[in-house]
């Protein structure tokens, strides 16, 4: 039983399905590249740590009121529940205050990582989740370079809870309900650009007060949460490990080699086989 | 193959394919085995357990925590599982594409294996999915996540599951007696092998690319570009001593159903084989020497997680490399079985260390599975078993093909 063309067309058929689903990736990037993102810009020097944003974020998305108390040393975790924590350190300059949610990155491992485009980089800028389409695999999770997506555990209909940047609200012209409420005025939402200009603006103006970093600007490939700070970030518990480059980065070399896996080993397997076939044929055992 | 198709009989045939598939519904032979006293209630409580996942969600059964989403679950059922599923294309590969005759007694149970295999560490991945019935979504097309490597692995199962099916299918219809459907399924036999060793190799690759993301959580001595290489290579001999080692036990376990001939032919079987995995774990061997040099990891290695990598590398790499030479040289099929066996531990140490054990290896809660993912594992494991028995004892898997097929040629 030789290989005939028409099963070769098949396999090849099939092939190309996948080249072709590969293909629609490419296409996709460019149109959301030239869109402006929103963003918040959180300034630490400002915050007070009065907790406001974690409970006006736990009234807009129902979600049970913050837990814990705020005290310095103690770290608090963003879970299932709470979409944002502030967090108090002891740092070089005393105790400062920090914010930590969803950092909406600019080419999210989150999304990348999902197979169902629950996950998704929204072309305003913050990166949301759809629950028509999650299948709770919890790709996004292990991917996530920031540990932001939560899964609810403890529930046959589970969610995966993540801060989406109030789209909801953005999409209609508000902004988010953090940045709304926050009575220290730490939290600012705006587009991306306009944002870093602001906080170069900050730092110039405020040279004995801020290190001369936007923490955000280049890690991970660029987050829409941008970070100002006294002190070197990783005293306030952000992780400066992290490389520059996107995390989506990391698999594209990979992805990028399975359409040339798919052109060129089929047509070779088939030419090894036609090649030790002809050795066998004066056997008369036949290979089914 | 070339000859004229031969009219299929229709008369009593098709009413009573019925009647035949009921009576081979029921099991053969004895039923208080060791093995049926042992899986019987673990399969039971492991149902008990499922039914509990879905109504109270995946935490009350499983210790996962937000830090390590996957567990047990996916880091052995599915990453370990099928790797040792790797041997089903790796010898079609030699039966088929490379014609070498001397294996193709083993290549049917060898590819039932890797189905079942498939069919069951994949759908282990159903019980972790918290929105199961979403399943479908990068599937029909409503939503695909192309730059998911996870939507390629998905993909790649499904299909390589219906490759599998193709390559089995002849045996299906040699135990019906289709002779017909035989001839149409034996005719696609080639391209099914062609396509399915194409999905293996990118996707057992690709089940390491699913950790390259993530980068920062991975112990480095575990983490590196070229997981999805590491991966494959050791598929090749992960499979074969999966073979080596289902094969041993089979011809206790079956040994009637298998022919004198075949019964002789095991022991140059086992032996090619151990040749092909020492010269894979060879390969495997230097690519984690270039990996581990080019990464200037010398300065972790002293520490716990440093001894813990030095031990996988020597214990259960370079030493059962070693055991298949000297099997294979002194033709000592016991030695080979034993490097099978240190092979395979070595393979889930490797798996694990990536997924589950180096996965936050720093997280201040760390994952334990708990009882009860163990016991589904088991359970997903036994039933898998008692399909594969079930398979065997009636198709021509292990025994020869019935005297029409080869009255046919
Ligand atoms: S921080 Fe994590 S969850 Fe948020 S956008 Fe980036 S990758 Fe996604
Ligand atoms: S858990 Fe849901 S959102 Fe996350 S990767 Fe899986 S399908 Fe996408």
């Amino acid at each position: 039983m030789g290989l005939n063309r028409r099963d070769f067309f098949r396999t090849a058929g099939v092939a190309g399905i996948t080249l072709l689903a590969l293909d629609t990736l490419g296409a996709e990037k460019e149109k959301d590249s030239d869109v402006e993102f929103r963003g918040i810009l959180y300034d630490s020097t400002l915050c007070v740590g009065c907790q406001t944003c974690e409970t006006i974020c736990a009234e807009t998305n129902g979600l049970p009121a913050p837990i814990g108390e705020l005290k310095p040393g103690v770290l608090r975790k963003t879970d299932e529940n709470h979409r944002t924590v502030v967090n108090c350190y002891k740092t070089t300059k005393g105790e400062l205050f920090i914010k930590t949610q969803c950092m909406h990155c600019n080419e999210p491992a989150c999304a990348a990582a999902c197979l169902t485009q629950a996950m998704c980089k929204t072309k305003e800028g913050p990166v949301t989740w759809n629950g028509d389409k999650c299948m709770g695999c919890r790709y996004c999770m292990v991917s996530c370079p920031f540990d932001v997506p939560k899964f609810e555990y403890h529930s046959s209909n589970p969610k995966i809870q993540k801060c989406t940047m109030c789209y909801d609200k953005i999409i209609k012209g508000g902004i988010p309900a953090c940045a709304e409420n926050c009575p220290a005025e730490a939290i600012k939402f705006g587009t991306r650009r306009e944002l870093i200009t602001e906080a170069r603006k900050r730092i110039v103006e405020g040279k004995d007060v801020y290190v001369d970093e936007i923490y955000g600007e280049h890690t991970a490939g660029g987050t829409g949460f941008l970070y100002l700070s006294s002190v070197p970030f990783n005293e306030l518990g952000l992780n400066t490990k992290l490389q520059n480059e996107s995390y989506p980065e990391l698999s594209k070399g990979f992805l990028f080699s399975v359409p040339s896996v798919f052109v060129l080993l089929p047509p070779l397997l088939l030419g090894i086989y036609e090649a030790t076939k002809k050795k066998k044929n004066d056997k008369t055992e036949e290979n089914e | 193959m070339n000859n004229p198709a031969i009219p299929i009989s229709k008369d009593k045939k098709e009413e009573s394919t019925f009647k035949f598939i009921l009576s081979e519904l029921k099991p053969k032979g004895k039923f208080f085995t060791p093995f049926n006293i042992i899986s019987i209630p673990v399969i039971l409580l492991g149902v008990v357990l499922i039914v509990i996942r879905f109504i109270n969600g995946i935490g009350a059964v499983t210790n996962l925590t937000q830090e390590v989403p996957w567990g047990l679950w996916i880091g052995f059922d599915v990453v370990t599982g099928v790797a040792f599923a790797g041997g089903a294309y790796v010898l079609t590969f030699m039966v088929y594409i490379l014609n070498m005759h001397k294996y193709h007694s083993i290549v049917r149970v060898t590819v039932l294996n890797g189905f079942l295999a498939y069919v069951f560490y994949a759908g282990a991945l159903l019980l972790d999915l918290g929105r199961p019935w979403n399943v479908v979504n990068p599937i029909i097309g409503n939503s695909f996540g192309t730059s998911s490597v996870l939507f390629l692995v998905a993909w790649h199962f499904l299909l390589y599951m219906i490759a599998q099916l193709i390559e089995f299918s002849p045996a299906v219809a040699e135990w019906l007696g289709a002779k017909r459907a035989r001839k149409i399924l034996s005719g696609m036999t080639i391209a099914a092998v062609i396509f399915g060793i194409t999905l293996s190799t990118l996707h057992q690759s690709g089940l390491g690319a699913l950790y390259l993301m993530a980068k920062d959580k991975i112990h480095p001595l575990w983490y590196s570009e070229f997981i999805p290489i590491l991966f494959f290579v050791s598929s090749i001999f992960a499979g074969l001593s999966m073979v080596i080692f289902e094969g041993s036990i089979s011809h206790k376990v079956f040994s009637k159903q298998i022919s004198k001939k075949n019964h002789w032919a095991q022991k140059g079987i086992v032996i090619g084989l151990a040749k092909i995995c020492a010269g894979a774990m060879f390969a495997y061997f230097f690519l984690q020497l270039l990996v581990f040099i080019h990464g200037k990891r010398w300065d972790l290695l002293n520490t716990p997680m440093g001894y813990w990598y030095l031990i996988e590398m020597v214990g259960f790499v370079l030493l059962p490399m070693m055991l298949f030479v000297y099997g294979y040289k002194k033709n000592s099929i016991f030695t080979v079985k034993f490097a099978a066996i240190l092979t395979m531990l070595g393979i889930i140490l490797n798996r694990l260390n990536v997924t589950v054990i180096g996965f936050r290896w720093d997280a201040a809660v760390s994952y334990i599975p708990s009882w009860m993912e163990i016991v589904v594992t088991l359970t997903v494991i036994f039933t898998e078993i008692w399909i594969f028995r079930w398979v065997i004892n009636r198709m021509p898997v292990l025994s020869d093909s019935p005297e029409w097929v080869k009255d046919e040629k």
